[in-house]
């Protein structure tokens, strides 16, 4: 049956009519179009979906759009600054921490996660964060060093 | 894909109270709160999602982590992460936050919750078998009131339960964990043999409780996790220890009996013989770690990181 909700993505609110085992990665893709969080693996493995839903990280392919009515959710979009990008973002540009890009979305969001809940993470810290995002291009060493950099725990 | 698990009739309620979560259980729908295991499960195609949802994650009383001179008593919707962050559970109740901190990744552990993990009872779960040394209750709630259940008596096979459809677990209740002063003291943990550090199930895990008294094992609970249809206590093994000094003679023997009690499969993770095998190896070091921690060693959470590999 389909239901209302307010889906409050990046502090704007997008009323929708949704299925109620629609995904919340379904609805904010496709409903909300914001398409920053990425299908990968649909199983939760893969991090690529990975948003902000109450300040939690939370795989948006395995949680249920309607259980996000009314939450603030946060997703790659909503890091930056209108046109200037986050202190994370500028740091995977100048460490080689995005090649294809697929993972950076939820990379980023598992990352800002982390750096709101510590200030000065060490890179085992980082690397746990982490390691519900699966990266096939960067072999992990430049995003791990972007996270460190801002975190002030790097070389 | 994804096209398979959406019913066009599926509904879904926001329960703002608990009766009327347990009203919905009873006109037939099923509770989802983190929805780790429920909209996965769904996608492998191991059951359809339900078609009659009720929201439980927003419940206030389902939320709290409570200590005091009765223990501890967790809300069904209390997250891994919640858990492992909490003093008095990493002090007290050990090899519960050493479960806690190695399920799945860091979204897994903000967003699953502990009633969620008891009530999808794989027999791989993690916090299983520390539940079962700790002496858990689990408070369930159904149409006619509440009743308590320990939670050997909840498991019943590989993802099914002896709660009612209409029995919603509110909370786990675990009895308090004597904090010395010496020479009696207490000590918990729960090792898994994993391929991985994150991201992982158990191949095979084990937990063990100890109380020792004047260098001597008062009481004993061993509990063995992927090595049978349930998470088990291995009443063998704990016998083994109780009444004498835990030397290495006395951890072997008990290591051996509870590999005995195993009933192993074979699947994708491990064969049957080679999870026998580590039984012993895993019983063995949660029954040391459980013990260290007992006589005021420091083994830091998750003793998984530190017993295996470096």
């Amino acid at each position: 049956m389909a239901q209302p909700i307010t889906l409050v993505v990046n502090g704007e609110e997008y009323p929708l009519v949704v299925d109620a085992h629609r995904s919340l990665l379904r609805a904010l893709r496709e409903d909300v179009g914001l398409t920053g969080p990425k299908e990968g693996c649909d199983d939760s493995e893969c991090g690529a979906c990975l948003v902000l839903v109450d300040g939690l990280p939370t795989n948006a392919c395995s949680y249920l759009a309607v259980q996000a009515d009314g939450s603030p959710i946060t997703t790659v979009e909503g890091l930056g600054d209108g046109d200037r990008l986050s202190e994370l973002q500028e740091a995977f540009l100048r460490r080689g921490g995005v090649q294809c890009g697929f993972c950076t979305p939820g990379m980023l969001v598992s990352a800002t996660a982390l750096l709101r809940a510590q200030q000065h993470p060490d890179v085992a810290t980082i690397r746990t964060a982490l390691a519900g995002n699966l990266c096939r291009c960067t072999g992990y060493e430049g995003i791990v060093a972007a996270v460190a950099e801002v975190a002030g725990t790097g070389t | 894909m994804t096209g398979a698990v959406l019913g066009p009739t599926a509904t879904y309620v926001q329960a703002a109270t608990l009766d009327e979560a347990v009203a919905a259980l009873a006109a037939g729908a099923r509770p989802i709160a983190g929805g780790t295991d429920l909209v996965v499960g769904a996608r492998h195609g191991k059951a359809p999602l339900p078609a009659a949802l009720v929201g439980i994650h927003r419940l206030p009383e389902l939320g709290h982590l409570d200590t005091g001179p009765d223990g501890l008593r967790i809300g069904a919707t209390v997250t891994h992460a919640t858990l492992v962050a909490h003093p008095a559970v990493l002090a007290g109740w050990t090899g519960l936050a050493d479960a806690c901190a190695i399920i799945g990744s860091v979204a897994t552990r903000a967003r699953g919750t502990i009633g969620g993990n008891v009530m999808n009872a794989s027999p791989a779960m993690d916090t299983g078998a520390p539940l079962l040394c700790l002496g858990a209750v689990a408070v369930l709630r159904g149409p006619g009131g509440e009743r308590r259940l320990p939670v050997e008596e909840l498991w019943t096979g590989p993802g099914t339960v002896s709660a009612a459809p209409d029995e919603l677990l509110v909370a786990l209740e675990l009895p308090p964990v004597p904090q010395g002063p010496a020479p009696t003291s207490a000590g918990s943990a729960y090792v898994r043999l994993q391929y991985r550090r994150q991201m992982e199930i158990a191949v095979v895990g084990a937990a063990a409780a100890v109380r020792v008294s004047d260098g001597v094992v008062t009481s004993a609970r061993i509990a063995i996790t992927a090595l049978a249809p349930t998470v088990r206590r291995v009443p063998a093994a704990e016998a083994a220890l109780v009444g004498g000094r835990p030397d290495e003679g006395v951890l072997a023997e008990a290591a051996r009996l509870a590999a005995d009690a195993a009933l192993p499969i074979s699947d994708v993770r491990a064969s049957a013989a080679y999870r026998r095998a580590m039984a012993e190896v895993v019983v063995h070091r949660a029954v040391r770690t459980a013990l260290t921690r007992a006589l005021g060693g420091v083994v830091p959470v998750p003793a998984s990181a530190t017993t295996f590999g470096s």
